[in-house]
């Protein structure tokens, strides 16, 4: 099993998933599909390398620098290929601007496609279904859910993520933070911002 | 298929829960099906629309009641005993208990690793060219196929507008099933919220889908 425990079960009993899925290691290993070395590594490869500091790090890319930002809104893979040091990102990445006139939320109602390389593994809540199921109906309940109230009169933008496209929300850059450094920026860039359920958050 | 994964626009779940400071993985064991699923999609022709499609495949209280990576499991388990890979007497056993023919790409090994944690592309040149264009009115077509699809039922039979050309992509309607990539125009296709939830709705909501041309009809 991995290194990485996240174990919750504290007693030396084994869960009956815990046994179940190191039943179907078994066979896979034994079988010669699958080396469980390979498997050790992606499950790190999610803890500990990919996860909402790439898109972060975008954004505040993006709020920097204007050249960037367009490039980001034409085509987000491509320009985000162009940052060898942040993330590689595959085919198909879309990234939708906030404006003082729209809001973007992104959802997927069918399952839970969600833009890994930019913001790691989704959340429980995003693959649940009180948001899958109220987010196109709903979204400013959902975003009540999450402290979050815009005017009444910004459009509210969902995406469902029905295809293998993938979005990221560019979210507007708070007022109060002009000479900012990137790095700066990129700490207040929240994960739930680049879905869409929250703001950027400016400690006081 | 009309099943329960299909949800949006339904009621009564409930409030949205965020977990703060939630882990990557509860538990152990869900990093190792995360991990499972990946490399026998990457290695193993199980591609990525027959696990969703087994997945929306469990009976509704099960796909109800059970955790995220519990889904996972039991739809990547079914998946290959129904494929001949592994045998349901080998998963009582807990063992393999026979040889198998090896993975289309062989063993899942270090050397794949990089191939799963970045996107492929699902992009397919196609021969025709795009039957829509952004600024167009199309009727999302009522189809209830009891086949994996990814047009949602909350936008069947209502007309939105064309937003985007995504290029042409894998079909997932056809690769479910093992009929082949079937490459088709992708579409982002944007719809009111009225149109699609009434005059009660809320009257600054759009909601787009991205949808196949094989989904759509001109309006």
């Amino acid at each position: 099993m991995s290194a990485h425990d996240h174990d919750h079960d504290h007693g030396s009993e084994l869960s009956e998933m815990q046994l179940r899925v190191r039943a179907l290691e078994t066979i896979l290993t034994e079988k010669g599909y699958v080396d469980p070395a390979a498997l050790d590594a992606i499950v790190e490869t999610y803890e500990t390398k990919i996860g909402p500091r790439n898109g972060a790090r975008v954004v505040a890319k993006a709020w920097t620098d204007p050249a960037f930002k367009r490039a980001l809104l034409g085509d987000a893979s491509k320009a985000i290929g162009t940052l060898g040091h942040v993330s590689r990102v595959g085919d198909h990445l879309i990234a939708v601007e906030n404006t003082p006139q729209r809001h973007n939320m992104v959802v997927c109602t069918l399952c839970s496609c969600y833009p890994w390389e930019m913001l790691g593994l989704p959340p429980i809540w995003y693959k649940a279904a009180p948001y899958r199921s109220r987010a196109v109906k709903d979204p400013r309940g959902v975003l009540a859910d999450f402290g979050v109230a815009l005017p009444k009169e910004t459009e509210i933008r969902v995406w469902d993520s029905t295809a293998e496209t993938r979005f990221l929300v560019l979210p507007m850059r708070p007022p109060g933070t002009e000479g900012w450094s990137e790095e700066q920026l990129a700490d207040i860039v929240t994960r739930d911002s680049m879905i869409g359920t929250g703001l950027p958050k400016v400690q006081p | 298929m009309n099943g329960v994964h299909d949800m949006g626009g339904m009621d009564g779940f409930g409030r949205v829960e965020v977990e703060a400071n939630e882990p990557p993985f509860h538990h152990s064991w869900e990093g190792r099906v995360m991990a499972m699923s990946r490399a026998i999609g990457a290695n193993g022709g199980v591609n990525i629309d027959a696990q969703r499609f087994s997945r929306e495949s469990l009976p509704p209280p099960v796909y109800l009641a059970s955790s995220y990576y519990k889904k996972w499991f039991l739809a990547l388990q079914q998946l290959m005993i129904g494929r001949g890979m592994i045998g349901a007497d080998e998963v009582a056993a807990g063992r393999a208990l026979r040889t198998s023919p090896p993975l289309q790409r062989g063993t899942f090994s270090l050397k794949d690793v990089a191939r799963v944690t970045v996107r492929g592309s699902f992009h397919r040149d196609v021969s025709t060219s795009p039957a829509f264009k952004p600024g167009d009115k199309v009727r999302a077509k009522n189809i209830n196929p009891v086949t994996h699809t990814r047009l949602p039922r909350y936008v069947r039979g209502h007309v939105g507008t064309v937003e985007r050309i995504n290029g042409s992509h894998v079909f997932p309607d056809s690769a479910a099933h093992g009929n082949g990539e079937n490459p088709q125009w992708l579409y982002t296709v944007v719809f009111s919220g009225r149109e699609l939830w009434g005059a009660d709705a809320d009257p600054t909501l759009k909601v787009s889908v991205e949808a196949f041309e094989p989904y759509l009809d001109p309006a």
